[in-house]
């Protein structure tokens, strides 16, 4: 297993767009080549090397490519954006569409994230164990196309949106999230450990929300459909015993959406 | 400017008749000469397309690229811009947009492909102002746009008292004032009762208030339009659009003009041309594919597109484009909002409506046409029936109704579904079953030859719309607007239809007006635009007693009456062409 360790050499002014940052593109290129990729700024591209100092190179697929990004990239969007295999580990916080459209392989952010992390992805594993932003796994602006599989895992708290539009895939939080959770969503699993604060599951016609904590603002559309304890979707496992709900029946005639919301934590449901 | 030599390409001018000759086209201060001095010749800036294919530049007549409605379009979908999308370069702008492009896209990818023109499809008479500014802003492109009357109180009310003077005297009025070329009637009828969120479903159903019927409205604007001698015949988007049984409907609208004389009075000098360039059609029935849907319901929906080529076939006064569907992303944008609620209600997405004062309305909602869907591929068939089962080319257009069916840079696809019989039962192949049991196309072995998409995306839509004098041949005289494909005529093998796709999708050369605007399929000069339109000349005093009715109806607008007209500075290079000036 080649690895490529980049570690940023400047303090970053106007963001940088770095979708080059992904096994596939460094997969069959030397040390050089990897620093002549381009990346955007603002309205010019420059190279790579402009940011950070390059060391190693790509292995001869992207399966067999690491990326080792040794320091803070919290001003670089797209890192590890469309990767198909090979390996990411970001050893600091990320900006935004980290893992955007990623399709396979497995990125670690050890520090935090951005919004949008994980936008539309198809297949593989993202792990942040930090905190992330608005829009975890959801669709981009103007559709309704989440997330359509893959695991993506959050460690600390998220904010709103997450899962927007998703038909696939995995979603698990270990924190809290705040508005809006599971919005249009249509397939796939979201499991929250912590808190949320209103709209979970608005407009969902399918898939499955476990909201662990306390639910704030219960949305209304949901029906009651007893309690359920212990619950298994293949490998993961959510102890203890919850209110189940089907919706959105605000959207549609027969929603297959289910939330599930932590019975002791919710005592007003 | 230095003169130009297209040298020894294979040459398909079917206005000229010339059918794969190996010519060379000269091209002297923007305009086809028959030769150049020998002077000329040392200086000339030469191209050598030996072994290639060499067309008038494309002329589409029917899209929709700039105005209010194709703006909402674009503030709706995001998603439609931010997997689509070209940096700058050292001369072009960025651009983004699928089926909603930035108009700066618009102008560039028309161009790669080998159009030249452009004339934007539906303007409603209050947003002229809005889809000028975009269209000086739309690159390389000579553009008109056709003005919405189906809907207009003023239309409705002269039509239903017959008072056709100040019938005529308002178009004539409305044109130069809007700097518009052409009559667009969509939905006639109908889209005013959508103001009460009612429509019209059938031709004799008067509609509210104005008391008037689509036959009417249609049978007048139709006779208006020869009265005036307009460039192009009066462009007809149809009722019950997009409804399972709308051919019915279609097959009788087509019909109302059968026995209306095509006069056409314009005072230009016509390009050289073998076939006789004046217009022979008195109605242009728009996107065919969209008013030829049959059955009663989406359960037994198929193909009505037979029965219309049967008519078409035997009736000459009617023109056609198709509105053809090249699967995937769409958006659907049109003057008729009672059928884009009807779609929005069907998809269940985003979706907008605008009712424009006391002329007409609109409505976009995003669509994707998908392979697996029974209706969509069944719609797939029927673009391509409606070009080829109507057997004459020069009474078909070419288009997908941009962005309706899909974006126009899907046109080389289609241009090679039409020319490959194995390309078209491989899609079969792929799509629902729908596609063959439900439409005629399976039973079609015609393939085009370039003569023919020649004459479909280039000869005969200039010819429709009354621009031969510079577009759509390489007569003398014509713009010297030329392209050449990398496509040999001799080693042609339309089975490979990928290799086809690529070559219509990035012109050889794309010329406009003598000067090389792409080259290999790049941009590497921005050539100058036009825009055109009708300047008509009617009787005064009619004018007159006209305009005192329009600044009394004009309490009812949500602008003052001065603010109402386009003056030219909103376009670039108006050209207006003088007509009905024989009278």
């Amino acid at each position: 297993m080649a690895e490529v360790k980049l570690t940023p050499n400047k303090e970053i002014d106007l963001k940088v767009e770095a979708d080059v940052i992904t096994p596939d593109e460094f997969a069959g290129k030397g040390k050089s080549e990897i620093e002549q990729l381009l990346v955007w700024q603002g309205p010019s591209q420059y190279p790579l090397s402009d940011f950070f100092d390059v060391e190693g190179e790509g292995g001869s697929s992207a399966e067999d490519t690491t990326i080792v990004i040794n320091g803070d990239v919290s001003r670089v969007k797209l890192i590890g954006a469309k990767m198909t295999a090979g390996k990411i580990i970001v050893k600091g916080s990320t900006g935004m569409h980290v893992g955007s459209q990623m399709a396979g392989g497995e990125i670690v952010v050890e520090g935090d994230a951005d919004s949008w992390p994980g936008m539309e992805m198809t297949g593989g594993v993202l792990h942040i164990k930090g905190n992330a932003g608005d829009h975890v796994g959801s669709a981009y602006r103007g559709s309704w196309h989440g997330m359509k599989g893959g695991r993506l895992i959050i460690d600390g708290n998220a904010r709103s949106q997450i899962g927007g539009g998703m038909t696939g895939g995995e979603i698990i939080i270990g924190g809290s999230i705040e508005n809006f959770c599971g919005i249009r969503q249509t397939g796939g699993l979201i499991v929250v450990k912590g808190n949320a604060i209103r709209a979970v599951g608005a407009e969902m016609s399918g898939g499955t929300i476990v909201i662990g904590g306390n639910i704030q603002k219960f949305t209304p559309g949901m029906q009651n459909e007893g309690e359920e304890s212990d619950l298994e979707f293949e490998d993961i496992k959510c102890s203890g015993t919850f209110k189940k709900f089907r919706g959105d029946f605000a959207i549609a005639k027969n929603p297959k959406g289910i939330v599930y919301a932590g019975k002791e934590t919710n005592p007003d449901l | 400017m230095a003169a130009l030599i297209v040298k020894n390409g294979y040459v398909f001018d079917p206005l000229n008749e010339i059918n794969g000759e190996v010519m060379d086209v000269f091209i002297k201060d923007g305009k086809i000469v028959s030769g150049l001095s020998e002077a000329e010749i040392k200086d000339a800036k030469v191209i050598d397309a030996t072994g290639k294919t060499v067309m008038p530049g494309g002329v589409d007549s029917h899209t929709h690229i700039a105005g209010s409605k194709v703006n909402s379009g674009r503030f709706m979908r995001p998603e439609d811009h931010y997997k689509y999308n070209k940096p700058k370069t050292d001369i072009t702008h960025s651009g983004c947009g699928e089926t909603t492009k930035t108009v700066y896209l618009e102008g560039y990818e028309y161009a790669q492909m080998g159009y030249t023109t452009a004339f934007e499809a539906a303007v409603p008479p209050m947003k002229a102002r809005h889809t000028h500014e975009e269209m000086r802003s739309i690159p390389m492109l000579d553009m008109g746009a056709y003005l919405v009357l189906g809907n207009n109180w003023f239309m409705m009310r002269y039509l239903k008292e017959g008072d056709m003077e100040k019938a005529a005297a308002y178009i004539s009025w409305m044109m130069r004032a809007h700097k518009t070329y052409g009559i667009k009637c969509v939905n006639p009828a109908g889209v005013e009762n959508w103001g009460w969120g009612e429509n019209v479903s059938s031709l004799d159903e008067a509609n509210i208030h104005f008391e008037i019927t689509p036959r009417e409205i249609i049978k007048g604007l139709c006779e208006l339009n020869e009265e005036l001698g307009i460039p192009m015949p009066m462009h007809l988007h149809a009722n019950n659009l997009g409804h399972p049984g709308c051919y019915e409907t279609t097959l009788e609208s087509l019909a109302i003009p059968s026995k209306i004389k095509a006069r056409q009075d314009l005072a230009v000098e016509w390009a050289e041309t073998k076939i006789d360039p004046s217009r022979d059609r008195s109605i242009y029935l728009t996107h065919m594919q969209f008013n030829a849907f049959a059955g009663t319901s989406w359960r037994d929906f198929e193909s009505g597109v037979k029965p219309l080529a049967d008519y078409i076939n035997k009736n000459e006064h009617v023109v056609i484009d198709s509105g053809c569907v090249p699967f995937g992303n769409a958006t659907c944008m049109t003057g008729d909002g009672p059928s884009i609620h009807d779609i929005a209600v069907l998809t269940g997405g985003k979706w907008s409506n605008c009712d424009v004062d006391l002329e007409c309305g609109s409505g976009v909602c995003p669509f994707t046409y998908l392979k697996n869907n029974p209706v969509h591929s069944v719609q797939w068939a029927m673009g391509l029936e409606c070009l080829l089962l109507i057997d004459n080319p020069w009474q078909a257009i070419m288009t997908t109704d941009s962005p309706n069916g899909g974006p126009f840079t899907k046109y080389p696809i289609v241009m090679s579904w039409l020319m490959s019989n194995s390309f078209r039962e491989q899609t079969f192949d792929e799509c629902h079953k729908w596609a063959n049991d439900r439409s005629e196309l399976g039973g079609v072995d015609r393939e085009m030859s370039l003569y023919d998409i020649a004459i479909l995306t280039r000869a005969n839509p200039a010819k429709t719309i009354g621009m031969v004098h510079r577009k759509g041949s390489l007569g003398i005289g014509a713009d010297g607007d030329v392209t050449v494909y990398d496509i040999d005529p001799t080693k042609l093998d339309v089975n490979n239809h990928e290799e086809l796709i690529r070559k219509f999708s990035r012109a050889a050369y794309t010329i406009k007006g003598g000067e090389i605007a792409v080259k290999d399929g790049e941009i590497v000069s921005l050539p100058n635009q036009r825009t055109y339109y009708s300047d008509i000349t009617v009787d005064e005093t009619a004018e007159k007693a006209m305009l005192a009715d329009v600044k009394e109806w004009f309490r009812y607008y949500s602008i003052g009456f001065k603010h109402y007209p386009t003056p030219e500075k909103y376009l670039t290079n108006p050209t207006a062409i003088n007509v009905n000036t024989e009278k």
